[in-house]
């Protein structure tokens, strides 16, 4: 809480009317929202109310049945997951989704890959100019590798890490694509304490330092409130609530669809926000 | 105590990046390209030479381009020996036709001609996976042998459709003895070893890998899907056309396609599985395997059962035995041989201490 609103700039995310179904199951209807620059935003909502579909319709995964997306300007209904992240989004999965054959430092490394250009012939011969861009890169995911503090195992396979650390390092990968919009699906799923709060830390290091805007799905509500600076409530496929974390807690209907029956004190933030 | 990094410590990334990190590899590595260039054509039997590691070094090359396109990039072949045939008959066309062109430069053109067919075969593992794609090489193995086999052109019209490889001459030397054929070998396998080893640990080998283990992921990373497969194919086609060509140039001297069959794939394969999986020395050493086992156990069993066996039991005891220690393999390592060197290395690093 308490980030300086300022910070936030133009709108670089604008999702507006899309619709998608599966078979008769629709699992998103009519959802718009914005993301501002340096924005943290958060998506909640109950199990299977669409927010990873969101995603998957943000970065190119799904396609939208209706509506379309804008991002930095660019209109469009429809792309492939490449064009996004050559355009500059990156993420990570809800079930992580890292090489599991290959090690820590490897699976970053991936994803440089989009900013690598020496040909076949060039990194077969490992001369002058493939060597050198591979240093240059591995010292940019060194520079990640310190950031999020996983310096002890980079050279390990990520298939035998324990899954808090896989969790970070999947953060890693995404975050060496330097993209403008991060997309976080769930990100501190399944993680102790302690876990979570240095997951809490590194993304608000990432929203801070790099000015990268974020897109969060997380259920724990203590965190949302913590990190977010604004919170989209989907439910159903449908959004029912955007807004300063502030302003969605007392939201009636979130309370009544999201946090199930109100507490007292729910009843009573309502009131005051009524009155 | 003596295999040990303690006190090592790499100052630069560059350094980090080596093949051989650590100094005892080096030195190991070293002493061993010693003896395989100067040593062994020196003193090494012609038998030596000729019947083992010729071949074991040109099918090495051949598992090791399978092993990038299974092993590396996950896409299962079945059409390596086809891939070798085209780079066979087009080094035989290059040499026929344009005798101007160099050997070397026409054994580099003939895995070109691989790695196009290689990549056009490849194009339906773009739609289909596993099982499937396996079958979808398999018709390339058949297509290759039908077309070489029927097209007289490609065999310059020979009537049993057996070609004679040209004598080898290389900057006004003749190759032409066991040595300097072996030379010429090794000196090939070695760079394209060493060049495979440059590609599966860099950007090549990553995106490879990365669509191997999670194509999904790979995509929204932004690694090109038709690019890296397509990639994989025309380099493992490259490398088993140019084990091809040696094949016939080095080692047996004249071929008819069926040389190539469905049998040399499979035995392919079988080198990249034994060997391991996504291992530059696992291919030489599953090569190693399944060319010198066979060559070994007919000594080791007279020598076990002298002469009680009747002589016609003799190799189907071989072929038994064979196939059990390839499924005794399997079971204690599915990773290969290359992954029990490793724990090998591994406990070693650790000796005299347990822990
Ligand atoms: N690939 C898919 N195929 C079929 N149905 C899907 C698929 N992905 C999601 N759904 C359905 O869409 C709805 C929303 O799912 P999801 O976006 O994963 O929700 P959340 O992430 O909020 O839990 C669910 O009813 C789910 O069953
Ligand atoms: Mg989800």
């Amino acid at each position: 809480m308490g980030h300086p609103r300022q910070k936030v700039g133009e709108v670089l995310l604008e999702v507006s009317g899309v619709s998608l179904s599966f078979g008769g199951v629709k699992a998103l209807h009519q959802v718009s929202f914005q993301a501002r620059e340096r924005e943290l935003c958060a998506i909640i909502g109950p199990n299977g109310a669409g927010k990873s579909s969101l995603l998957n319709i943000v970065n190119g995964v799904y396609q939208p049945s209706a509506g379309t997306i804008s991002f930095a300007g660019v209109q469009r209904k429809s792309m492939s997951p490449r064009e996004a992240a050559l355009g500059g989004i990156a993420r990570t999965f809800q079930n992580i989704a890292l090489f599991k054959g290959m090690s820590v430092l490897d699976n970053i490394m991936t994803g440089r890959d989009a900013k690598m250009h020496s040909s076949l012939l060039a990194q077969a011969l490992y001369w002058g100019p493939a060597q050198r861009e591979e240093m240059e890169h591995r010292c940019h995911v060194e520079k990640l590798i310190d950031f999020l503090q996983i310096e002890h195992v980079r050279k390990t396979p990520v298939g035998r890490l324990p899954y808090g650390l896989q969790k970070r390092v999947e953060l890693a990968r995404a975050l060496a694509a330097e993209p403008r919009l991060l997309l976080l699906d769930e990100p501190m799923a399944g993680m102790n304490v302690e876990e979570k709060q240095d997951m809490c830390r590194f993304i608000l290091d990432v929203n801070d330092e790099f000015g990268t805007t974020i897109l969060l799905i997380e259920h724990d509500m203590a965190v949302v409130m913590d990190l977010a600076d604004r919170v989209v409530v989907l439910d159903y496929g449908r959004k029912i609530a955007d807004g300063t974390p502030e302003e969605v807690r007392r939201n009636p209907e979130v309370i009544a669809a999201y946090l199930g029956v109100p507490t007292e004190a729910d009843r009573e933030a309502v009131a005051e926000g009524a009155g | 105590m003596l295999y040990r990094e303690a006190g090592q410590f790499k100052t630069s990334y560059r350094a980090d990046q080596r093949i051989f990190p650590i100094l005892q590899d080096r030195v190991v590595v070293g002493a061993l390209l010693l003896v395989a260039f100067v040593a062994v054509p020196l003193w090494g039997s012609e038998y030596l030479v000729s019947a083992l590691l010729i071949p074991w070094l040109i099918l090495s090359l051949a598992t090791l381009g399978l092993n990038i396109l299974t092993g590396y990039a996950g896409q299962f072949s079945l059409g390596t020996a086809g891939f070798m045939a085209v780079g066979a008959f087009a080094a035989y066309g290059f040499q026929l036709r344009t005798p101007a062109v160099p050997l070397l430069l026409a054994f580099v053109l003939s895995g070109v001609c691989a790695a196009g067919v290689g990549a056009v075969f490849g194009l339906p593992s773009l739609r289909i996976k596993g099982m499937y794609l396996a079958v979808a090489t398999l018709a390339s193995q058949f297509f290759i042998e039908w077309l070489l086999t029927r097209v007289g052109w490609f065999t310059n019209y020979s009537s049993s459709g057996v070609i004679n490889a040209q004598p080898m001459v290389i900057a006004g030397l003749a190759i032409n003895t066991p040595p300097r054929r072996y030379l010429l070998v090794l000196a090939v396998v070695a760079t394209l070893a060493l060049a495979a080893k440059n590609l599966v640990r860099g950007r090549a080998g990553r995106a490879w890998m990365a669509v191997r283990d999670m194509d999904v992921a790979a995509e929204v990373i932004g690694i090109p899907m038709l690019r890296t497969k397509l990639s994989a194919f025309a380099v493992s086609s490259f490398y088993c056309g140019v084990a091809g060509a040696l094949w016939v140039f080095a080692h047996v001297g004249s071929v008819d396609p069926q040389a190539f069959d469905l049998t040399r794939s499979l035995q392919v394969l079988t080198m990249v599985i034994i060997g391991g999986l996504g291992s530059v020395l696992g291919s030489f050493l599953g090569a190693g395997f399944i060319v010198l086992l066979p060559l070994f156990l007919p000594s080791v069993l007279s020598a076990v059962f002298g002469t009680a066996l009747r002589p016609g039991l003799l190799p189907n005891i071989e072929s038994f035995i064979f196939g059990a220690l390839i499924i005794f393999f399997l079971i204690v390592e599915p990773q290969g041989l290359a992954r029990l060197w490793q724990v090998t290395k591994e406990k070693l690093r650790l000796w005299p201490f347990p822990h």
